[in-house]
């Protein structure tokens, strides 16, 4: 029920009410969502949506600090001479 | 047409595709063996990083002495009886369009559930968003349509905006049926249960999307565990796992972020904003659990007009549960499905007798369709 995925606003509109709607791409999948709550997204970012609602625009640095983290775990054990590598035990 | 996590398996999907990486996940796997040095309890609250879990088999590459325990976050899970009792007799007005969430159909009432009574000649629709059931008010001004509001704090600004906005266009004929739940207050009845074996949370990403995660910091610190607001592709719960790992193995029960492309401290302010002019904060029995004090939200008195059980005078009912099933005991994480006798044999998706075996979120329904099989990477 939380679930929520990630798309690319591909238009803004305001609805009759002045509510911001915006036609958003998953993956070439189009569908309509809700963007009051993100009112600083622009045309081309990531949204996460959940039914409907854009929650929050993805903030690519943090996206790419996740991938990073590991890199530096793997820097810092092979600099103690013992590399990440996963053996099945 | 509802989107699906598999939806990724069939498009290139930014944000999803990269934090699926099984040699990076290996990777992870290895330095949280590295990190622990003895037996841990985990539990991950929401049921969508549950389905996570099983579904790629990351609890089996886990050491053995990292313990996952499964949460109460499956809003479908923990709706009282008595709510969907009531929705069933509302739903089985003439006048009525009863909207709800797919997941809700199937859950089992006192005596049966929204798609037989659907079958039996109730209008009952499935909806994506609150706003087609707006829209279906709308388009159908001599029926009522109530939409079944059901979820935590990921989902309420959704609602509240439904609501806000019927209020705005002065549509007489759309109601709420508000069952919605919040966590902190669950994490707080679950640390403080007596026998409690949890030593670490992983937050969910989504609501703390919502809300932030300023509101966790006293119940790390009163508790003194740590808890990470974690993501939920696999490499987010490895990474939100081995953060866990690494605060407990240093004494340290601190409140961080893993989630930080989508979640600030604060959460989202417009949001938040919405949900406190549009509800308030209420107590909430949870199914199975019982009730737990200010850990719901029901409407503001300005919106009560949208209040469905305002508007149908649905009377109170005696409710039955089935004696068999031990849902609460695994909403509490205090059991596991297989530690359930009816599991997979008297309780299936076909034939349930608790919600957490049809809910796509339920920890039931995770290990009947991942359990028997290769995981997904």
């Amino acid at each position: 029920m939380c679930l929520g995925i990630p798309g690319k606003i591909i238009s803004i509109e305001d609805n009759p009410l002045g509510v911001p709607m915006g036609k958003v791409s998953f993956g070439g999948i189009i569908k309509e969502a809700c963007l009051a709550f993100t009112p600083e997204a622009q045309v081309g970012d990531y949204v996460i949506v959940h039914v409907g609602f854009a929650l929050s625009r993805l903030d690519e640095e943090e996206a790419q600090q996740t991938l990073e983290a590991l890199a530096e775990l793997e820097e810092l054990a092979e600099e103690q001479g013992e590399p990440l590598t996963y053996t099945l035990q | 047409m509802s989107l699906s996590p598999t939806l990724s398996s069939r498009f290139a999907m930014k944000y999803i595709d990269e934090y699926r990486d099984e040699t990076t996940a290996l990777r992870y796997v290895e330095a949280i063996r590295r990190t622990v040095t003895r037996p841990w309890t985990l539990m991950e609250i929401c049921g969508g990083q549950t389905h996570t879990i099983l579904k790629f088999g990351l609890d089996r590459m886990l050491p053995a002495d990292v313990t996952l325990v499964h949460g109460p976050g499956c809003p479908v899970c923990v709706t009282p009886v008595e709510l969907l009792d009531k929705a069933i007799a509302m739903a089985s007005r003439p006048e009525a369009i009863f909207c709800s969430f797919g997941d809700m159909l199937r859950v089992p009432g006192s005596h049966q559930d929204l798609l037989m009574t659907k079958a039996g000649g109730g209008d009952v629709r499935m909806v994506y968003s609150p706003l087609d059931a707006l829209k279906l008010a709308q388009q159908n001004s001599d029926r009522e349509v109530v939409f079944f509001a059901v979820g935590f704090e990921t989902t309420a600004p959704a609602n509240a905006m439904a609501v806000w906005q019927a209020w705005q266009m002065g549509l007489r004929n759309f109601s709420i049926l508000s069952a919605h739940v919040l966590v902190p207050p669950a994490i707080e009845a679950i640390l403080s249960a007596p026998g409690n074996e949890v030593q670490g949370f992983l937050a969910p990403g989504h609501v703390c999307t919502v809300m932030g995660y300023w509101e966790y910091e006293p119940i790390a610190e009163r508790y003194q565990v740590p808890i990470v607001v974690t993501g939920f592709e696999p490499l987010d719960i490895l990474q939100g796992l081995y953060m866990t790992l690494k605060a407990l193995e240093e004494g340290r029960p601190d409140v961080e972020n893993q989630y930080s492309r989508s979640v600030q401290r604060e959460g989202n302010a417009q949001a938040q904003q919405l949900i406190r002019q549009v509800f308030e904060v209420t107590d909430r029995a949870w199914r199975g659990i019982g009730v737990i004090p200010q850990s719901g939200l029901r409407l503001q008195e300005e919106y009560a007009d949208f209040d469905a059980e305002r508007r149908f005078d649905v009377a109170e009912m005696a409710v039955e549960e089935s004696p068999e099933c031990i849902a609460g005991l695994i909403l509490q994480g205090r059991k596991k499905p297989l530690e359930c006798p009816a599991f997979g044999i008297r309780c299936t998706p076909e034939h349930p007798l608790g919600a957490p075996m049809v809910s796509s979120e339920g920890a039931c329904a995770a290990y009947y369709r991942y359990g028997q099989r290769t995981t997904d990477w």
